[in-house]
């Protein structure tokens, strides 16, 4: 028959299908074995807000998309090529996802009456059989029957045979990608340790999917995706919010502090804790505590105590610790606060991403109340983010904002993790005492960055009071003075401001140092972006793309920038709040690129607006 | 903690600070400060290890007044900033200082957590049933009907029985004394700090400004004797102006008898470690203008050993480090699956 194999550059695979039919492992299995192969890959998993929506709905439906190449892959692709749809609610939730031409894989079982309705397809239509999918090529195979078929002797009943369907599917994308299956085999064996009969099965099912391709009469294609020519060296797969929770750990280790993590359970920042709490061996402490409030403050207490001090949380989250913020910032102690942002207001879009709380990160507390801020832009980002927001937070005594979103947390790629000794020193000291006899000690007395001795409970002599109420300079005694007040609000707004000495400047990604259009974004966006802006300027379009990490302070230089070109886009997961910030203390008249659908932007998107931007 | 860690041997004055005491003269927290300071020494506990935190309210302003280490943080949080203090240094020991309003209202949902999590911490509850920082609001302890400036009908919140719900959030240590008795606030506040785990002392403070008066039947002269009872551990409970009178429970209920019509071994006898008997004697709770009104009681309720929750922390890192050896950075760092390219 005929198997002929193309060559492709890049593929995009969108596989869905019911919250239980074991998709995201499908694909994260895929991807490993993906990354393992050489090629450059980033995925992005979209599940379901309901933890068991109804069997068949499409509220049910649970993706895992993942763009691999042998390119460089900075995104997880704007539509896909394949679309492995496990039953007819996925096949309804994803098609728009699916380019023209492209190929659906059903499993037919999932297409029967009760799914037909439980999908919402109107009586007597059937998508598979009436025409409406000609324009892509479809592949139909009953994956329910062959997975009974190759487990009849296992003695599993129908039930848990049906669990293994997942390891089909994954089999013939392996061999329609010509992928070794040796990778899945292990996790499997390792999965079911304690149960052997599953093992069997699992792999069984697995060479039957792989088999079904080799073997089956059918007209069908394979593909081959080549090693993308990345950077040499060691990688491990990482997911945002792994990486954000290994970085703080190691901000720990190198700052030789206790982690203490006070946090409350929220979508979609929780994995950070999941992640923390299997990390004791390193002394990590996890809290969870019995409110966001709580989380906070008991963060606050641990600070105060001398640990590295860690709140986790999203924007409903944030929107509850902001008092205790401000009492953070009045201490001058440090305080990492880790915002994954997702689509909002009040309890919004849990599961979806968005970028809209920058301005609760830079504005949302009472009084002159400043915070500095970090924004990671990718999965792996997430790790030297934390990392820096943690070397900040202690250097400087203030609380920092780490800005993360649900798109870069759950997402994944290849990361060139490095070496401890690689990572950039961090420097704490508490303050000793040195007082001669009769001197009395200066809580508030500050260094060249401004910053505040750090004197823990525990250190003989150097007994002091801090709180909530303004203070006297130096002494740090409660304070009512008019002309103290301002003093103390300018000078806690000097030391972030005094940041911008202690970062690195702003450094254009891609493109020229001068020119037409700059392209500026801000977290998430920088796949998408970094894509649009390489292709128009292989295609010649005078653009370039700078994305900015610190948003408070911003890099000095970062106006000297942006007046270099004449015109500035900034495309943002909002309604357009860095264009506020950027127009107010550089007078640019910066344009917006803003969606607000809880979704990523597509590369095709940015780049269709740079192409406007630079024709009228 | 190690006594010969302290040369030379320190006074209450070494725990007064120079900052000037703001409450309103007559306030019952000056009492109460001065039997914090005068016990202070007496814990042989170094001046640097000792953490005092309060939220927000007149008692709140505590910690500026204590030469230790302290913290005034925001309104009910007290309890939860302790919380993370203790969790990292458990050697320290940590004072939690709050109000009526602080720690029942705002701060509510803290103070159960802390109880039954049982963080080895002392919490000195300043209860003057009103709010006196804000001027005079009727508070979750003021009686129903309390006319204050929010209430000048009459409050139509029912009260909590503070101490009744700390036992029910599983307090490990339970007691109640007043600013008008030094000595007895004395002797609490040591037995607090003996006890390992949440130590929860209810104080009753008179606020001469908004709510003068609140608790004089039971803390002046004259009323008094009739009006409280003080429990000690394996004693009977008597009161009365020559402890004439005293409890019996018939059942579960307890009845006032006359001391002298009962044998001895009738009455009930306190035990501090009886959780059932101890729900029941912070249940007595009547205004004492309540037809069979009970007394009053003060003292040491309850108390159980429990395990404390930073101990339990810091015994699972121990365990996770003999588990799987002392986490290196460099391991974490690679993950479980690499590949070279």
């Amino acid at each position: 028959m005929n198997k002929q194999t193309e060559i492709k550059s890049n593929v995009v695979i969108l596989f869905a299908g019911d919250s239980g039919d074991g998709i995201q492992l499908t694909g994260t299995q895929f991807s490993t074995t993906t990354a393992l192969y050489g090629n450059d890959i980033s995925t992005f998993p979209n599940f379901p807000a309901e933890i068991r929506a109804p069997q068949g709905t499409i509220a049910g439906v649970s993706g895992f998309q993942l763009h691999f190449g042998s390119q460089r892959i900075y995104t997880a692709g704007d539509a896909a090529d394949v679309l492995v749809v496990m039953n007819a609610a996925a096949l309804k939730a994803n098609l728009k996802q699916l380019k023209d031409g492209g190929i659906i894989i059903a499993n037919t079982d999932g297409f029967d009456a009760k799914n037909l309705k439980l999908a919402n397809y109107p009586e007597g239509v059937h998508p598979l059989k009436n025409g409406s999918l000609d324009k892509y090529k479809t592949v139909e195979i009953d994956v329910s029957k062959i997975t009974r078929a190759a487990l009849a002797d296992s003695g599993l009943g129908t039930k848990e045979m049906d669990r293994s369907k997942n390891m089909f599917v994954l089999g013939y994308i392996y061999w329609m990608y010509n992928r070794s299956i040796e990778n899945s085999i292990t996790f499997i064996n390792e999965q079911f340790k304690k149960r052997p009969e599953l093992i069997d099965a699992n792999i069984k099912v697995l060479k039957a999917g792989y088999n079904y391709g080799e073997t089956v009469e059918a007209p069908m294609q394979r593909f081959e995706v080549k090693p993308a020519p990345v950077e040499h060296g060691t990688y491990r797969s990482i997911m945002g919010n792994q990486a954000a929770a290994i970085g703080l750990v190691a901000a720990a280790e190198k700052a030789g502090l206790t982690l203490f993590c006070g946090t409350y359970p929220i979508t979609p920042a929780s994995d950070i804790l999941h992640e923390l709490s299997k990390h004791k061996n390193f002394g990590v402490k996890t809290f969870q505590a019995e409110d966001e409030i709580a989380a906070i403050t008991s963060t606050i207490g641990a600070s105060f105590g001398g640990a590295l001090g860690i709140t986790t949380s999203s924007g409903p989250g944030i929107a509850l610790k902001t008092e205790a913020i401000g009492l953070a910032l009045m201490l001058e102690l440090p305080l990492v606060i880790v915002n994954v942002q997702r689509g909002g207001p009040s309890t919004g879009l849990p599961t979806k991403t968005e970028q809209a709380d920058l301005m609760q990160a830079l504005y949302g507390r009472n009084g002159e109340a400043p915070v500095p801020v970090i924004a990671a832009y990718s999965p792996s980002d997430c790790f030297y983010a934390a990392y820096e927001a943690c070397r900040i937070a202690l250097e400087f005594m203030t609380p920092v904002f780490f800005l993360s979103d649900g798109y870069i947390a759950n997402g994944s790629e290849p990361w060139k993790f490095p070496a401890s000794a690689d990572l950039a020193d961090i420097n704490v000291s508490f303050a000793k005492n040195e007082l001669k006899e009769g001197e009395k000690y200066l809580p508030y007395k500050r260094n060249e960055k401004l910053s505040r001795p750090w004197a823990i409970p525990g250190t003989k002599g150097l007994e002091h009071r801090v709180g909530g109420i303004e203070k006297e300079n130096e002494t740090g005694n409660i304070s009512y003075d008019p002309e103290n007040h301002e003093f103390m609000v300018k000078i806690r707004q000097a030391k972030v401001d005094k940041i911008a000495d202690y970062i690195p400047l702003q450094t254009i990604d891609n493109g020229n140092n001068k020119g037409k259009l700059l392209v500026l974004g801000w977290g998430s966006t920088y796949g998408s972006i970094k894509t649009a802006v390489k292709e128009a300027i292989d295609e010649g379009y005078d653009v370039a793309h700078a994305h900015v990490k610190y948003l408070n302070p911003f890099p000095k230089n970062l106006g000297e920038i942006i007046g270099n070109y004449d015109k500035v886009l900034i495309p943002e997961i909002n309604n357009g709040q860095l264009i506020k910030v950027i127009r107010d203390k550089y007078f640019v008249d910066a344009k917006g690129l803003n969606k607000i659908q809880g979704l990523p932007f597509s590369a095709a998107e940015i780049k269709n607006k740079i192409i406007e931007s630079l024709t009228n | 903690m190690e006594t010969n860690t302290i040369e030379p041997k320190l006074t209450g004055k070494d725990f007064v600070t120079d900052q000037e005491v703001r409450w309103c003269p007559g306030c019952g927290d000056y009492s109460i400060i001065k039997q914090v300071q005068t016990v202070m020494p007496e814990l042989n506990i170094p001046r640097e290890q000792i953490v005092f935190i309060s939220g927000i309210g007149c008692s709140s302003r505590f910690p500026y007044y204590m030469e230790t280490f302290g913290m005034h943080s925001i309104h009910g949080r007290a309890t939860a900033i302790a919380s993370g203090l203790k969790a990292t240094r458990p050697e320290l020991s940590v004072w939690i200082v709050t109000g009526d309003g602080d720690s029942l209202s705002i701060g509510g949902n803290h103070l159960i957590h802390l109880l039954r999590r049982n963080f080895d911490v002392n919490v000195l509850l300043f209860n003057n049933e009103i709010y006196g920082l804000t001027k005079g609001q009727y508070s979750p302890a003021s009686p129903y009907g309390s006319v204050t400036k929010s209430t000048p009908m009459g409050s139509i919140d029912f009260p909590f029985n503070p101490l009744a719900l700390c036992l029910g959030a599983n307090s490990t240590f339970v007691a109640r004394s007043m600013d008008r008795d030094p000595i007895h606030l004395r002797e609490i506040l040591k037995r607090a700090n003996g006890h390992k785990g949440t130590s929860m002392v209810e104080i009753y403070q008179n606020c001469n400004v908004f709510n003068d008066g609140a608790f004089e039947v039971f803390t002046e002269k004259g009323t008094k004797k009739i009006n409280t009872l003080m429990v000690e551990h394996g004693k009977p409970l008597v009161f009365g102006e020559k402890s004439e009178k005293g409890i019996m429970l018939d059942g579960f209920k307890p009845v006032v008898v006359n001391v002298a019509d009962v044998s001895a071994n009738d009455l009930w006898i306190h035990d501090e470690k009886d959780q059932v008997k101890a729900g029941i004697l912070v249940r007595f709770f009547n205004k004492p203008s309540d037809e069979n009104a009970l007394p009053r009681p003060f003292g040491v309720f309850y108390t159980e050993d429990r395990f404390c929750y930073e101990d339990a922390m810091s015994a699972q890192l121990v365990e996770a480090v003999s588990k799987k050896g002392k986490g290196n950075l460099d391991t974490l760092l690679k993950g479980n699956n690499t590949w070279t390219i």
